[in-house]
């Protein structure tokens, strides 16, 4: 499809500007002013709207398709969510009101939405307190690790190292490694849950905390969290709860029971709020008592008026890591999501999470390698089985022709632990009737392997474009359109 | 039950076609880890939940007149903009790690760096950050990382959220940070060049910095290049309509708040960290790139790229821990872009400039309201001195119906009386007069 810059028509216009009112009253030197107008586009509203929706068309959503992509929790986004995002009084309420003086009056709606919050998700966690201004899960990684920081500064502790398992995603080494401490990994079983052992040979006075995602990457709970725990307390160590699951666990247990010191939980994963082609996102972060105090400033606090306010006197806190109170209209999507679910839907979206996934691996343990022969969580994962990869059939193929019939492909080669993984999460929203059409779809897949492998190998067939060259794209780096600023570097 | 799709009978026959009960999946977890039932209410209906947060929604003043910026800013936002971002092929995707079935998400974010560079006039730019404050902390990070340097010379005129944002998240690192101070509106010459050594990674500069005062880098970037170190310039995408742009003066990575770009303030978020730079950086860029490239049959394609510096590949050597970015606030202020067009920006701008001129000629005239600075340049935003504590002032003016600007007391402990004011194309003549005329008589 042609790019938006090769529709432009010199002297078209799409938003008509009001007159000014005041004249060419503009009093700026020309020192200061670009020489010429940006080289952006010249197209009609028409023009804009048909180049998005036709490229609306090329991608896959929840909206149009099944989308079991494991550990991003792709669930169903409500509508209700969206019109209640865009209600006035929430869409056009500046940031800075409440940091006027008196200001928290004009926005005790919004206020109230974040104390709210605040309570129903120490009530799912078993926090003693949150912090709603982490903008994405990663974003609340890296609050959290900075919370572990600041414990350990103050208690005088010289830690330098934080404990992550091998299964984990890839933010968690990479915040523990941006706050700056050391990462040391603790291989799994060959049961794929923590090995125990292996932690405690490399646990010592030096370590600041863990961080462990449960159910894990591989969809699993892990039986020893308790131990595992109280391990990490034994040398005054944090454990730090990646919340990227949750959705396996809500209403049936809780992280703060098991142990957990520091939680952050992604909104868009387990409380339904879009993903919007890689975010917007929202990671709130909730700790246990003794770390209330380090929380990021400012927090919403009830007063005994019954009112809402903003505190920002907090001496002990890791300061400002967002510069209001979070992704706001996502925290709001949130909630309303959590006011419908009430505290037995909570229950039912884990059960139906763990029943979906259960469902289809039961259903495809003939035809696919079974990472586990246990129950599992929320997700399932699989391999090629030795006949598909004997026709040369891998992972990605599995994933490519399932574009073909007409699903996302599942997370593949993640968790690394498990070689050629297929990781399926097909969250509560989805039916049997979708499910079952995905296992058949699935198997089709398992005799194509046998009958005609190069089919595979060549999905997918039915998309506009097909497996891209990416060394290509990496060699040839071309990042943007015909850019004045490098062709004019280029001459 | 909401959102969950299979029935009561479905369930049942589920469990009994796999040979497990409900009570079998969860047993992984130990019995004495189990919850009982959560304190939480019984889930309300659409037609309930929407009546309750209409309720709240009322309890949130947005009738008042905004003369309030600050970095956060009320512009006009056509109607085809939200529109086209509320379409569930787009917010109901994920991060596009399977191009087939994602060149809709992956053209719209390689088109939104094209237009950020054309913005910018700089030659690369990302797929998206959070917001300007980690944008800026994500520049710095990168600066120190291409330098090899830990010596950071930031000015006091740098929006103070983000000074303190960047001050929170390297507290456990070893970063030496040296403050200038901005005295005249323009960025002190002196103070910064005597600062500048062969130690330093970067100067952080802001443009219009946060009184709405305007400049040009380019003595300074040039300064910073002898010394071997880099200029990071955060910018107000909108002004860039017309004002002289960080590719322009030299500027080595640029970077900003992206809310101006068709986004609604909604009280903080979710809004748009941009970044750009020069191509020999691109391999130290933090977060999501798209490149195009062809497909297997020679076809056009976008895709992400570059993906060796990122976290789910490099873990703990990645350039930054970010993975959900803000691609739908990208692709917001593409479609923003696109709709405004080449004239349409450059009037917005010119419209901005224009009301907060007259302004300035308006507010300054009422008696015992001064300029806070000599000089007049300035975008759509200034600093008023008033004869009294501007918080003060700032509650009375609310009273009669108008958000009057920000007390910058509150990061400047010695501007006590001093206000800074905002001027959009949203703002009309006569809103302005009424204003005048609200300040004069609080006064």
């Amino acid at each position: 499809m042609k790019l938006i810059f090769e529709k432009s028509m010199p002297g078209r216009r799409g938003v008509q500007t009001t007159r000014s009112d005041v004249g060419e009253t503009i009093n700026i030197k020309k020192e200061f002013l670009r020489d010429k107008p940006a080289e952006i586009t010249e197209l009609s509203e028409l023009d804009v709207v048909r180049h998005f929706t036709q490229l609306s068309r090329l991608n896959f959503g929840v909206d149009t398709s099944f989308y079991p992509l494991g550990s991003c929790t792709m669930k169903y986004n409500p509508k209700v969510a969206e019109r209640i995002a865009s209600y006035p009084g929430f869409a056009h309420l500046h940031p800075l009101l409440p940091q006027l003086r008196g200001g928290g009056m004009l926005t005790q709606g919004a206020l109230a939405v974040l104390y709210e919050m605040d309570l129903l998700l120490r009530e799912i966690t078993g926090m003693a307190g949150f912090t709603m201004q982490p903008l994405a899960g990663a974003h609340g990684e890296l609050t959290g690790i900075m919370i572990m920081a600041a414990y350990h500064r103050d208690k005088g502790n010289k830690k330098t190292t934080v404990l992550i398992p091998d299964s984990a995603h890839g933010t968690n080494p990479a915040s523990a490694a941006i706050a700056g401490y050391k990462v040391a990994t603790v291989a799994s079983t060959d049961k794929g849950v923590m090995d125990v052992n292996a932690l405690k040979t490399v646990l010592n006075d030096e370590v600041a905390g863990l961080m462990l995602t449960c159910p894990n990457t591989l969809g699993l709970f892990d039986p020893n969290i308790k131990e595992i725990c109280d391990l990490i307390h034994s040398v005054d160590g944090l454990a730090y709860y990646d919340g990227a699951n949750l959705n396996a666990i809500t209403g049936k247990a809780r992280p703060g029971d098991f142990g957990f010191d520091i939680v952050h939980i992604n909104l868009h994963k387990t409380f339904a709020t879009p993903h919007g082609g890689g975010g917007p996102g929202a990671g709130p972060v909730g700790v246990m008592g003794k770390l209330v105090d380090y929380l990021p400033v400012s927090i919403v606090v009830k007063r005994d008026d019954g009112t809402y306010a903003l505190e920002y006197d907090r001496p002990k806190s890791i300061g400002y890591i967002a510069p209001f109170y979070g992704n706001f209209a996502v925290i709001l999507r949130a909630y309303v999501y959590i006011l419908m679910l009430g505290r037995e839907g909570l229950l039912r979206v884990a059960e139906n999470a763990v029943l979906n996934a259960n469902y289809i691996r039961v259903k495809l343990r003939e035809c696919f390698e079974s990472a586990v022969d246990t129950p599992c969580m929320h997700e399932c994962v699989f391999s090629p089985s030795k006949k598909m990869l004997e026709t040369d059939v891998h992972a990605i193929d599995v994933a490519k022709a399932l574009i073909d019939r007409g699903f996302h492909p599942p997370t593949v080669y993640f968790p690394t632990t498990v070689k050629e993984a297929i990781m399926i999460e097909p969250t509560e929203t989805e039916s049997k009737e979708t499910l079952d059409a995905f296992i058949e779809a699935m198997k089709d897949i398992a005799d194509t392997a046998q009958s005609e492998p190069e089919k595979l190998k060549n999905a997918p067939l039915s998309t506009p474009v097909c497996r891209p060259d990416e060394t290509a794209a990496a060699k040839n780096l071309d990042l943007a359109y015909l850019n004045p600023a490098r062709l004019l570097r280029e001459e | 039950m909401p959102f969950i799709a299979n029935t009561d009978e479905q369930r049942r026959q589920m469990l009994a076609d796999i040979g497990l009960t409900m009570e079998g999946l969860f047993s992984d977890i130990p019995k004495e880890l189990l919850c009982g039932k959560l304190n939480i209410g019984d889930g309300l209906a659409e037609q309930e939940v929407r009546e309750v947060l209409a309720a709240l929604a009322g309890k949130n003043s947005i009738d008042l007149t905004l003369f309030l910026g600050g970095g956060f800013y009320d512009h006009f936002i056509p109607a085809a903009v939200y529109s086209i971002i509320s379409r569930g092929e787009f917010y109901t995707a994920y991060t596009p790690y399977q191009p087939e079935v994602s060149q809709g998400t992956l053209q719209a974010i390689y088109e939104y760096q094209s237009m950020i560079c054309r913005l910018t006039e700089m030659e690369v730019a990302n797929a998206s950050l959070y917001d300007g404050g980690t944008a800026m902390y994500e520049a710095m990070m990168m600066a120190l990382r291409i330098t090899g340097r830990n010596k950071v010379i930031i000015d006091d005129s740098v929006n103070p959220i983000y000074r303190v944002m960047i001050e929170s998240y390297t507290r456990n690192l070893k970063i030496e940070y040296i403050q200038t101070h901005c005295s005249t509106g323009q960025a002190d010459r002196n103070q910064i060049l005597e600062k500048l050594d062969t130690e330093t990674a970067a100067v952080i500069l802001q443009n219009p910095n946060f009184f709405g005062c305007i400049d040009d880098f380019t003595d300074i970037a040039q300064a910073a290049h002898n010394k071997g170190a880099l200029l990071i310039m955060s910018c107000y995408p909108i002004s860039l309509g017309i004002l002289k742009t960080p590719g322009a003066m030299g500027a080595d990575i640029a970077t900003g708040e992206g809310q101006s770009l068709g986004l609604p303030m909604s009280f903080g978020g979710p809004y748009l960290g941009f970044m750009a730079a020069k191509m020999e950086y691109v391999r130290k860029m933090p977060g999501r790139i798209i490149g195009r490239t062809l497909d297997r049959q020679g076809r056009q394609c976008f895709v992400m790229t570059l993906q060796a510096r990122e976290q789910h590949i490099r873990r703990e050597k990645a350039t930054s821990n970010i993975c959900s970015n803000e691609a739908l606030c990208a692709m917001t202020a593409l479609v923003y872009l696109a709709l405004m067009g080449k004239d349409g920006l450059r009037q917005t701008a010119h419209l901005c400039a224009d009301k907060a001129s007259y302004a300035y000629g308006r507010l300054t005239a009422i008696p015992k309201v001064k300029p806070h600075f000599r000089a007049k340049w300035f975008f759509n935003e200034f600093v008023l001195d008033l004869p009294k504590d501007a918080a003060d002032v700032i509650v009375k003016l609310i009273e009669k119906g108008f958000a009057a600007g920000f007390p910058l007391s509150r990061y400047y402990p010695d501007m006590k009386n001093s206000m800074l004011v905002c001027f959009t194309e949203k703002r009309t003549k006569q809103q302005i007069g009424m204003f005048a005329e609200a300040l004069e008589s609080v006064l």
